[in-house]
């Protein structure tokens, strides 16, 4: 008899961190031994102004669930301006998807500094739980980036 | 007054030619058809120059290649093409110097396909009225109120204002549509998520990437432009799935944000009918009510939302699309 394996499906989540501050805030979650789910991916970025729109999209297509996207406090950028930049646009492209019909839960932005270990793990928690309860994402997913 | 309005516009081209002050004229010339126009340069001979009601073309990204020619030329520009004249001077893509710009008076421009729509066909000729087409069919002759067919761009037109020009020509006052400019954007706002989605698969799908829309507006200029590089895993080619459906609009989209003007021309030229204006409608509604209200080609100027900021922005997260 065939054994039929029930999978059940793990969320995928794209955690774009800014070097300089909320790159620093996971570190210090991992080293004050606080938890974040492991289904989130950092990928480090020099600034979360560094993002551009088509990473947000990359990562959805390869097979994200959720993409969120960390920096620096507004006014705390590395680079001085770059995180102001990074809310004007992220607002926009967020609120496009959301037109386009993603669940706007998919997309988020929290700012993180270096000392918010806390912050950082809570944030994480809260967003893989909001993932978790949306389930796969299927309206903007591409099957030949998928695996099975 | 459309045949007055088109022969006042040939005389003055002719004096400026005779007079030598330009070399040539960018205006429309008149095809197989009545409805048949496209955008032409006329030197020598000015046979087939038209302006009527189906000069829907904006003439402004033309000039992104003719000023860099030898000779000034002189344009006929429409009120929603002005503000895409002053976008690209903001952008240093014309070279004003080498431009003699004409604002003319526009009524609403018509939409052919509308005319196709209400069954009729078979069309020989059409005289224009002020508020009617008289239509001349193998089938007999056919009247169309002029309102009823008007092209998407023009129904909700945002303004009748010429925002630049060297010299005008306006016979009669001219009504814009702005109140109803954002309607279809609300009504998809108020909308779920999944109708939403629903919609734009349902629209986005018929999408055959001839790329028309990238090539016709007047916001995308750029010599090397991204679906053009094959590398790019996203150059023109059918598209295989639902998210190669969105990604060119919503890349596209994003890439004229902040300079679109709202011009309505990548609706106007979708072979496949996609009301692709209701994008970055949609963005143009969100930096207003965010980010404050912008018009872009109002004025000529380097800065728009989008490249802007403020200390005390709205946090991205609080941009929605619409209903959840
Ligand atoms: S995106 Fe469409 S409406 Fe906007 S400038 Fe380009 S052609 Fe005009
Ligand atoms: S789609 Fe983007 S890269 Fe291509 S011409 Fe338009 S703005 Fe330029
Ligand atoms: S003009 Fe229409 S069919 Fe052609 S690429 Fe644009 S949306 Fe697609
Ligand atoms: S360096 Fe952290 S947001 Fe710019």
């Amino acid at each position: 008899m065939q054994e039929i394996e029930k999978k059940e499906h793990k969320p995928l989540i794209v955690a774009f961190c800014c070097n300089w501050c909320s790159y620093a805030g996971a570190d210090l979650a991992g080293s004050s031994r606080l938890s974040y789910p492991a289904n989130v991916k950092i990928i480090r970025v020099p600034c979360s102004c560094r993002v551009n729109p088509i990473f947000i999209l990359k990562a959805f297509q390869r097979g994200a669930d959720g993409v969120i996207l960390c920096g620096c406090h507004p006014g705390d950028c590395h680079y001085s301006t770059g995180n102001f930049h990074t809310r004007r646009r992220m607002g926009i492209l967020f609120s496009l998807l959301n037109y386009f019909g993603i669940e706007k839960e998919r997309t988020r932005i929290e700012w993180v500094s270096a000392a918010e270990g806390q912050k950082f793990s809570l944030v994480m928690n809260d967003f893989a739980k909001t993932i978790c309860s949306l389930g796969e994402n299927r309206r903007l997913e591409d099957l030949r980036c998928k695996k099975n | 007054m459309q045949e007055k309005l088109e022969s006042l516009m040939q005389e003055l081209a002719l004096k400026k030619i005779a007079s030598g002050e330009v070399d040539r004229v960018l205006a429309w010339k008149k095809g197989e058809s009545y409805f048949d126009v496209s955008p032409a340069i006329f030197k020598e001979s000015f046979d087939g120059f038209t302006y009527n009601a189906f000069c829907g073309a904006n003439l402004s990204k033309f000039l992104v290649e003719e000023t860099k020619k030898e000779g000034k030329v002189l344009v006929f520009l429409k009120p929603c093409d002005t503000y895409s004249f002053n976008q690209l001077l903001s952008e240093h893509r014309i070279n004003r110097e080498k431009v003699y710009v004409v604002g003319i008076e526009c009524q609403g421009k018509l939409d052919i396909n509308k005319v196709y729509a209400k069954g009729i066909d078979g069309i020989l000729d059409i005289e224009e009225t002020d508020s009617e087409l008289k239509i001349k069919t193998i089938y007999g002759d056919k009247t169309v109120k002029k309102d009823e067919v008007f092209s998407v761009k023009c129904e909700t037109c945002k303004s009748k204002k010429l925002v630049v020009f060297d010299e005008k020509i306006v016979l009669n006052e001219m009504k814009d549509n702005k109140e109803k400019r954002f309607d279809i954007v609300e009504k998809l706002e108020s909308m779920t998520e999944e109708e939403r989605f629903a919609f734009w698969q349902a629209e986005l799908s018929k999408c055959i990437r001839c790329n028309a829309c990238r090539n016709v507006c007047p916001a995308c200029t750029c010599t090397n432009c991204v679906f053009d590089n094959n590398k790019s895993g996203i150059a023109g080619k059918a598209n295989a799935d639902s998210f190669e459906e969105k990604l060119y609009h919503i890349i596209r989209a994003f890439h004229v944000a902040g300079r679109c003007t709202d011009c309505g021309e990548c609706s106007r030229v979708c072979p496949q009918g996609i009301p692709l204006h209701l994008i970055n409608r949609k963005i143009i509604k969100d930096m207003n009510t965010n980010y404050g209200e912008y018009q872009a080609g109002e004025t000529v100027t380097p800065l728009n939302p989008i490249v802007d900021f403020k200390k005390d922005d709205v946090e991205a997260n609080t941009v929605v699309g619409g209903k959840k």
